[in-house]
């Protein structure tokens, strides 16, 4: 919790550099970052003061500080790195796994009818499973190694991207396809100078919402069984009665994967600064 | 020579929509075609432009039938459809082929033609419904097309605007001297514009008229004869109605 009041302020300095470049565009943001840290600030003070004289029994609910002492603790024995390491590897990797697999099957559904009567049915009839109910299978199938955390992340990242790859193909704006042909284009170029770049959008909302369930599958995969990493913590945490590890790990995770989205939203925006909404003005002058 | 139709029919499911339309054009000619909606004017330039095969009858350009897209064909869609990931002067570059460098160079003069050699680095999302039909005005015409086909081109704009494109179209037409079929439903602008303007009506849509505009250009917008020849429109543009409240 203070780690966040912390990253919120940092956001509160840079947003008050900007707005001197922008008043007009920034000053909304600004009024509302105050707004919105008055609330979960009072909460990070009163929950340390009523821990500190005892309310909260600390095996229970332990002080903001100790939370972080407990990471601080952690990333001086070296240990921290360790574990968010190994999590952020195996995100990483699902995610790539997952992503590669929905982009190929995604594109041969959306690009060709026959295919999507063949595979769609049967995607959509997996997608009804929820995913963690894979749980108990891959450990039998794979053990309780990497190739089945991987896995279940990967099955994670999967949905998402491929269903944005698919809606993103099948709603290209047929106007702009008979652009491409009255230029003569032929099925490739047209997939390539205006299929792709259509459906852009959509698959990269596809990866974010992807990205996202990939973080919330490493939890289930590493709670399983792992002797390393932020799930692995959490697990430490509750057989240790140590709830400041389990509320440190809840806090790591917040932090990556705010990080990790962060990355792609920038990824977002510099594909992507061509759309409406996304991007900056300072060019129309020209 | 240029484009010639012969009997052109097209049918959906079953309902024809054009019926046995032939005609065709002198090379340098402006031709409205002009209707209401429903008449089949859209359908009868789609065919012409081969973005529809499925038509009945024959459609030549100098004497050779043509199969699908032509690159002597330009068209020139209702909406600008800019691809709106590309600059203004990557969208004109669109359909040209070649060497990047003489692309652009040529692409510029266009866009110079057009009033925007300023703005080729804006995105579609940065330019007014003008400006953005101006690029695709460019874009159309950075192949050189011999045939222009417009596809009620200026139908979503403004009237002052609308009014500036048409005489935009008419400088750039005396420059390259493309044959031009403008498909619209506005009777001042087939007769400010149009040579010749051929009356569909119908449904399913039949040639019930062709006039001959001889007034030279620049024409005065609502001169006498233009304002004779709009009461004579509209009355075999009326008759249709009549004919469909009748049924």
């Amino acid at each position: 919790m203070a780690k966040q009041e912390i990253e919120v302020s940092n956001v509160f300095v840079t947003e008050q550099k900007s707005v001197r470049k922008k008043t007009k565009k920034k000053q909304l943001p600004l009024s509302t970052i105050v707004l919105g840290s008055i609330v979960p600030g009072l909460i990070v003070v009163v929950w340390e003061i009523l821990t500190r004289i005892g309310y909260f029994p600390a095996y229970q609910l332990p002080a903001p500080s100790t939370i972080l002492i407990t990471i601080y603790d952690m990333a001086v024995d070296g240990s921290l790195w360790g574990h968010i390491g190994l999590t952020t590897y195996r995100v990483f990797v699902g995610f790539v796994i997952g992503t590669l697999i929905a982009v190929l099957l995604g594109s041969f559904v959306g690009f060709n009818r026959n295919i999507e009567k063949f595979f769609d049915p049967m995607i959509q009839a997996f997608r009804a499973i929820p995913s963690l109910a894979w749980v108990p299978l891959f450990i039998l199938w794979m053990g309780i190694g990497e190739s089945s955390k991987i896995t279940m992340i990967a099955l994670g990242v999967f949905f998402p991207v491929y269903l944005n790859v698919v809606s993103g193909i099948l709603n290209v704006d047929r106007q702009l396809i008979e652009v491409g042909r009255i230029y003569g284009l032929n099925t490739v170029q047209l997939v390539t100078r205006i299929i792709l770049p259509a459906a852009l959008p959509s698959f990269l909302v596809g990866i974010r919402s992807g990205l996202g369930l990939g973080w919330m599958f490493v939890v289930a995969a590493e709670l399983m069984g792992a002797s390393q990493g932020l799930g692995f913590l959490l697990v430490l945490g509750q057989n240790t009665l140590a709830p400041e590890t389990i509320l440190a790990s809840i806090i790591l995770f917040a932090l990556i994967g705010k990080l990790s989205d962060w990355v792609l939203k920038i990824i977002e925006q510099r594909a992507l600064h061509w759309q409406d909404g996304l991007a900056n003005q300072e060019r129309g002058g020209n | 020579m240029g484009l010639t139709l012969k009997k052109v029919s097209r049918s959906f499911a079953g309902k024809t929509v054009v019926n046995n339309i032939s005609l065709s054009t002198k090379p340098g000619e402006i031709v409205g075609i002009l209707g209401t909606s429903g008449s089949g004017k859209s359908t009868l330039l789609r065919a012409i432009s081969g973005l529809d095969q499925d038509y009945e009858g024959e459609i030549s350009i100098n004497g050779t039938p043509i199969q699908g897209v032509h690159e002597k064909i330009g068209f020139i869609f209702q909406e600008p459809r800019l691809l709106p990931w590309l600059t203004v002067i990557e969208n004109v570059i669109f359909g040209l082929t070649g060497n990047k460098q003489e692309k652009i160079i040529r692409a510029r003069q266009y866009l110079q033609n057009v009033g925007l050699q300023d703005c080729e680095h804006l995105y579609p999302r940065q330019l007014s419904g003008g400006m953005a039909q101006r690029v695709a005005i460019a874009r159309a015409l950075v192949t050189s097309p011999e045939i222009l086909l417009l596809d009620e081109p200026f139908s979503a704009l403004d009237a002052f605007t609308k009014m500036q494109l048409q005489d935009l179209l008419l400088k750039i037409w005396e420059m390259y001297q493309s044959t031009l079929i403008l498909v619209t439903h506005d009777v001042d602008e087939a007769l400010y514009l149009c040579d010749r303007i051929i009356i569909l009506r119908g449904q399913p849509g039949e040639i019930a008229e062709e006039i001959e505009i001889q007034e030279s250009r620049p024409r005065q917008r609502g001169s006498q004869t233009l304002a004779h020849l709009k009461a004579k429109i509209l009355e075999s543009l009326e008759l249709e109605q009549m004919s469909v409240l009748q049924v």
